[in-house]
């Protein structure tokens, strides 16, 4: 794994970027391969619905709906787009979770524990904390900050379990996920937050807007008329530019970076390999638990509590987010609103035909799985299939040995 | 105290078998986290083929023959194995041919499995959880004093009322396969290669042994195991019905595995200890421990949802008390490059 991250960052750019537009256009191809094959074997299906299927997969984004008779429109859609500028907001949060990890050698599949944790500390403290006393932008700092912290302890925990006690911090990561399921639900359990002003909402909890803390739009309301966007995208961004600079330009991302590379020739060098295994997790967990605060302080989102048996997807697709992106910060801006896009497609499948939105998820998990071998990709793209030093490069060759060697054994 | 025995024993048993799957890969040299993706998998296929072959055992259930439902049982294991196996080759293929990062190749199909199943179940039969088609599994599958033609109210004695009473043939079947595997990877020639190779596979090599192979086949049994695994713990807990989820079985059967060394039959004590904190978290509040008729869980007042936390907490603590001693296979995670002997 170490290797393979090196060797990922001795590639050029042009080659990931490459290598990541095939992934996802594979994985396209595979969504439109099962939208047409269920199709086919489906009577119920017809023909322009297999059609209508492939081409929302690829251009959902651009759907206007159905007209009067029964076709679908297209065109510019401001709902849709700014409505993907919303969901990509988490979306980049968990994306630089996932990512500022695995630069540092760590594999974070804990952002939807670190989420969730998230989304109880900041709901609890824009619900707990009365406007009437406090100003309303203040509530909203302070849940957002709230939020980070509540995810960089969660987040701390596999850090310290895996910088202490060597254990794994991908299962230790997936123990505090369902920990973190089965907390929140007990804590909004116990809680008054529960929404039972408005009998039809049974199970979730008070918008944030009930208190008035509510994300500030600055004009995105205008530009995207009739969707949820808010300042949060640009703050994202702005997070996700931090990220570069502290990972690429500063003394401790180079420290957080190398423990990645080799944890035990960082310690040789007289860095402190425990403290930033440590830090680079609660860093991570930072950025999730501040994605679920910009998610859920939008004021027009509400949270179902009783979450005790299933993990947000948010905090999974943080995964092929920073995958796709190749752990490059800025890079997950652009993923992130990627896999937005194919949320809104999801919806608009079920809306319009007779798929389904898990069709989208298919498509993601194709992604990620094509880019655990994004190296064979970026090699085979350049052509090179003997490289010095390279770990892939030897990939073809043994493998047509084994054949031989197979054959000898027989 | 039956209860108690045979709740314990229907969690323990998936996790007993998945977490041997996990040793199966792992042995090899290939880290298999994808097993949770593969449970799903299994217990759709298990479900959906149990769905659609029923018309021709609806005859067996009303004539009570239980034979031919008992090999209806065995079949719909055998399958979810076969599938299972074949959706595992998808990480075999990665990690074996491609040299790709094992971690991230499971995590692709542990996404994979739920979106594909549900994405079925819901073109299917249009709702998010895939049932069989008429009855249940309690009665198709379980076996009862009935079934035997012993009347009810005769008492088998404790042994009798725990193993043979309410019970399902898959339970054994597992703890067979189990046993029969155990003894393949410990003292049979290929099980001794196939560990050689999640050790020193340059070594093995160099003896002759085709360590890719041994890899494709450690992944493969492990995810037959893993399928079967799912496909019983949907039969035996989840009354048959297939929803994309199999609530972190999978990922707990690694900690078993972990808890477990790798070994066989600390896996088998591990399971039993996880399988017990399942059944405390789904079943306390009608746990009766002496047969007086009061439930002493249920009275001791303490949150339902720490209960549902302990399984988690229990596998955190564990592995920070037994980290330091655990002995992984020593070429685990690590693709096997000829070039680097």
């Amino acid at each position: 794994m170490k290797q393979t991250i090196r060797s990922i960052y001795e590639k050029e750019g042009a080659k990931k970027v490459l290598a990541s537009l095939i992934s996802i256009l594979a994985g396209l191809f595979v969504g439109t391969i099962v939208v047409v094959i269920v199709g086919l074997s489906k009577n119920t299906i017809n023909g322009s619905g297999i059609w209508d299927g492939v081409r929302l997969i690829f251009f959902g984004i651009l759907s206007k709906g159905r007209d009067a008779a029964g076709s679908l429109v297209w065109g510019y859609n401001a709902q849709s787009l700014g409505n993907m500028l919303f969901r990509a907001t988490p979306l980049i949060m968990t994306g630089l979770s996932v990512a500022v990890a695995y630069k540092t050698g760590l594999f974070n599949i804990g952002a939807p524990g670190q989420y969730l944790m998230g989304t109880l500390a900041s709901l609890m403290i824009a619900l707990g904390i009365p406007s009437s006393v406090v100003p309303a932008w203040i509530i909203w700092i302070l849940a957002f900050l709230g939020g980070c912290l509540a995810g960089a302890l969660w987040g701390a925990i596999p850090g310290t379990l895996k910088a202490f006690l060597n254990i794994n911090e991908v299962l230790a990561s997936i123990m505090t996920n369902w920990l973190a399921a089965n907390l929140v639900t007990w804590a909004f359990d116990i809680s008054n937050f529960k929404n039972v002003a408005e009998n039809t909402k049974a199970g979730y909890i008070y918008k944030t807007s009930f208190n008035g803390v509510v994300t500030p739009k600055m004009g995105l309301d205008k530009l995207f008329p009739g969707s949820q966007v808010n300042m949060g995208i640009l703050l994202a961004i702005l997070i996700a530019i931090a990220m570069y600079i502290l990972m690429t330009k500063t003394t401790m991302g180079y420290e957080l970076k190398a423990c990645g590379a080799n944890r035990h020739a960082a310690r040789y060098a007289g860095i402190n390999d425990k403290r930033n295994i440590v830090l680079s997790m609660a860093i991570a967990g930072a950025l999730a638990g501040g994605g679920a605060a910009l998610y859920w302080l939008s004021g027009n989102t509400e949270f179902y509590w009783s979450t005790y048996q299933s993990l947000p997807a948010t905090g999974f697709n943080g995964i092929p987010v920073a995958l796709l992106a190749v752990s490059n910060p800025i890079g997950v801006i652009f993923t992130a609103c990627f896999m937005a896009m194919l949320d809104i497609v999801g919806q608009q499948l079920t809306g319009f035909t007779a798929y389904n939105e898990y069709i989208t998820d298919v498509i993601i998990s194709v992604i990620v799985y094509l880019s655990a071998f994004s190296a064979m990709i970026q090699l085979m793209l350049s052509g090179k299939k003997q490289k010095a030093g390279s770990h892939n490069a030897n990939a073809e060759p043994p493998k047509a040995e084994e054949k031989k060697e197979g054959g000898e054994q027989a | 105290m039956t209860f108690l025995i045979q709740q314990t024993l229907l969690y323990a048993v998936p996790l007993m078998i998945v977490a041997l799957a996990g040793v199966f890969a792992e042995r090899s040299g290939i880290i298999n986290l994808a097993l949770e993706g593969i449970m799903i998998f299994g217990a759709f296929i298990g479900v959906l083929f149990v769905r659609s072959m029923q018309p021709l055992f609806a005859d067996a259930v009303i004539q009570g023959n239980w034979l031919a439902l008992q090999g209806f049982e065995l079949l719909a294991m055998l399958v979810s194995a076969a599938l299972g196996a074949a959706f595992s080759l998808l990480l075999s293929f990665a990690s074996v041919n491609l040299k790709a990062d094992q971690t991230i190749g499971g995590t692709a199909l542990n996404l994979m499995a739920p979106a594909l199943v549900l994405f079925l179940v819901r073109v299917l039969v249009n709702q998010n959880t895939l049932q069989m088609e008429n009855g249940d599994a309690a009665s198709w599958f379980m076996l009862k004093k009935s079934t035997f033609g012993i009347d009810k109210s005769t008492n088998l004695g404790f042994l009798g009322e725990t193993f043979l009473n309410k019970v399902y043939l898959a339970t054994y079947i597992c703890i067979l396969v189990f046993v029969i595997l155990s003894v393949i990877l410990y003292k049979t020639r290929f099980g001794l290669r196939l560990r050689s190779c999640g050790e020193n596979p340059q070594a093995a090599d160099s003896l002759g042994i085709n360590v890719y192979k041994m890899r494709y086949a450690g992944t493969t049994i492990s995810g037959a195991l893993a399928g079967m695994g799912g496909f019983v713990y949907a039969l035996t807990t989840a009354n048959c019905t297939a929803n994309g989820d199999v609530a972190g079985f999978g990922f707990l059967a690694l900690a078993v595995m972990i808890f477990g060394n790798w070994k066989p039959l600390n896996i088998a004590g591990a399971s039993l200890l996880f399988g017990l904190f399942k059944c405390v978290a789904a079943a306390y509040s009608s746990i009766d421990l002496n047969g007086d008729g009061r439930f002493l869980l249920a009275e001791l007042g303490i949150s339902s949802h720490l209960y549902r936390m302990l399984p988690y907490l229990v596998t955190l603590a564990v592995l920070a008390f037994t980290s330091k001693k655990s002995r992984a296979p020593k070429a685990e995670g690590i693709p096997y490059d000829q070039g680097s002997r």
